[in-house]
């Protein structure tokens, strides 16, 4: 193998054709950048669930004296029975469905209440009475909720099951939606790309008809005829994921240290070594694309 | 070297066949005209050699391959022994003589030290010592052919195929490549040239097949052009 050789011609090729290639090199940025942000989203909306969600658990309030009124108390409160019995069936759920949980008496949902109004005068009418003891218990997969809260409403002496994942529903709704819109966008623009791509390679491959006829007339391999072409396209595919992968990364210095860490200093953001697995994402998978973009246009026109 | 039985070829967008049941051979270091008119089936004939066209009927061997059973990947590997030369020259304008002829050694992936030597030598064997640095528009017609021979031998073939080259040269300048074809053969290629050109081949003497409406209709050695011209 020419090494010399082949590279000479790559450049050749690229300058060649600088219109197209700069098309090229722009499109897949575009596109890259979308697909690497949608990436990075991912990576937040996993990074704030696992964050999230360890803490969370589903609470399962038992009936007491108050809550009679209401329906699923209709029989008063929890006997003692009642509550045995639910702690068994927690127990058997435990380790399938249910990692851990715990109980939760009157008096210390009493002592929390207070703790969380002590500033306000409702912790003045407040009785221990008043509470709902309650097993707080933490999933093994918080997403299986349905399957423990089915098993526990309605059930003599519970008055409700309550999920505190759907507080932070919304929150993951929009985070998804953004995530779904740039991947949606990054779909199309890979398709734009492609076809580029595609298009840039007839158009050297014409352009080089005369050159590419002797080689097969002198019996050049057909890799070795389509090296310089697929090269071509894989310098100008890792030209294009180099610039998106330096927008991820724009994105992450600018748009999250610098704007969004600051304002929400609760929530826990990705840090670089995301961005640099997305970067690695972009690299490999911008110069894989354009590298079978080629070589699938080139088979059609560089046929033996 | 060559051998052809019962070769038809039938072009998907014709009637008439392009080759019809044709059978012949051709041994090792013959020279041969292949001559007839316009669409006798002359380039059929050529393109089959160099398996650019399937036949549709018939069995095909050049250079002990039987072309129906070489894969397709092979095809690079087995072309290189055959030199081709063409009518229009077919040479890169933006390369230099010497790089028309080590192009040809390049794609084959020939180390530079081999090329650094072979190319001297062919160019020199055609007559164009001297004009290494030369574009091919700064050559005559007669000087570009010679390139083109020169890129055609660079790799040593068993067979070179020439497809009307004195195509467009003047007679004078036809007769130093006819000279240097021959010389080539001398050294045990094969050449088969296609060809309209009666003074040359009433000269050369050489075996001559003839071919009209693809069908054979003269194979003879040391032949004459034609009765009938």
């Amino acid at each position: 193998m020419r090494i010399r050789f082949v590279l000479q011609e790559i450049g050749i090729g690229l300058r060649r054709n600088l219109t197209m290639t700069v098309a090229v090199i722009v499109s897949v940025a575009v596109s890259l950048t979308l697909f690497g942000l949608a990436l990075m989203i991912r990576a937040q909306v996993n990074q704030m669930k696992d964050y999230w969600f360890d803490k969370i658990e589903v609470s399962i309030f038992l009936c007491n004296d108050n809550s009679a009124q209401s329906l699923a108390c209709a029989d008063g409160a929890v006997t003692l029975d009642q509550r045995k019995s639910i702690k068994a069936s927690l127990d058997a759920l435990i380790p399938q469905s249910v990692k851990a949980y715990y109980y939760e008496s009157q008096q210390a949902a009493y002592q929390k209440a207070t703790e969380q109004f002590k500033d306000s005068p409702i912790a003045d009418f407040l009785t221990p009475e008043q509470l709902q003891e309650s097993f707080r218990v933490k999933l093994t997969d918080p997403r299986r909720y349905l399957e423990v809260a089915g098993a526990y409403e309605g059930r003599p002496g519970v008055a409700a099951v309550e999920d505190q994942r759907k507080i932070l529903k919304p929150f993951f709704t929009v985070l998804s939606t953004l995530r779904n819109g740039a991947l949606g966008l990054a779909v199309v623009m890979l398709f734009v790309a492609v076809l580029l791509i595609g298009n840039t390679m007839r158009v050297a491959a014409f352009s080089r008809r005369r050159e590419t006829g002797i080689m097969r007339l002198v019996g050049a391999s057909n890799f070795y005829i389509q090296l310089p072409f697929l090269l071509e396209g894989a310098v100008a595919g890792l030209i294009g994921a180099g610039l998106a992968s330096l927008m991820v990364m724009l994105a992450k210095s600018i748009g999250i240290d610098r704007h969004l860490a600051p304002n929400f200093a609760l929530t826990p953001f990705i840090g670089w070594p995301a961005v640099v697995s997305t970067i690695w994402v972009l690299l490999i998978f911008g110069t894989a694309m354009s590298v079978i973009a080629s070589f699938v246009t080139l088979r059609k026109y560089l046929r033996v | 070297m060559i051998r052809f039985e019962n070769v038809s070829k039938l072009y998907a967008t014709q009637q008439r066949p392009a080759l019809r049941e044709v059978t012949l051979e051709i041994e090792r270091g013959e020279f041969v005209f292949l001559i007839g008119q316009s669409g006798s089936g002359k380039s059929t004939f050529l393109r089959l050699v160099l398996k650019e066209e399937k036949p549709t009927n018939g069995l095909i061997h050049v250079a002990g391959k039987d072309l129906g059973r070489l894969a397709n990947w092979k095809i690079p590997h087995w072309r290189r022994q055959i030199g081709t030369v063409f009518q229009d020259f077919r040479l890169l304008p933006n390369k230099s003589v010497y790089q028309n002829v080590a192009f040809a050694l390049e794609v084959i992936g020939k180390p530079r030290s081999v090329i650094r030597r072979v190319v001297p030598g062919v160019l020199e064997l055609v007559g164009l010592e001297g004009k290494e640095d030369r574009l091919p528009n700064e050559l005559s017609g007669g000087e570009q052919q010679r390139v083109a021979v020169a890129r055609a031998f660079a790799n040593q073939p068993v067979l070179l195929i020439a497809d009307e080259p004195t195509g467009n040269l003047d007679p004078a300048t036809s007769v130093g490549i006819m000279k240097l074809l021959d010389r080539i053969n001398r050294t045990g290629t094969t050449v088969i040239m296609a060809t309209h050109d009666q003074g040359i081949v009433d000269q050369m003497r050489k075996r001559v097949i003839e071919l009209e409406f693809g069908e054979l209709v003269r194979d003879q050695d040391r032949g004459v052009y034609g009765y009938r011209h």
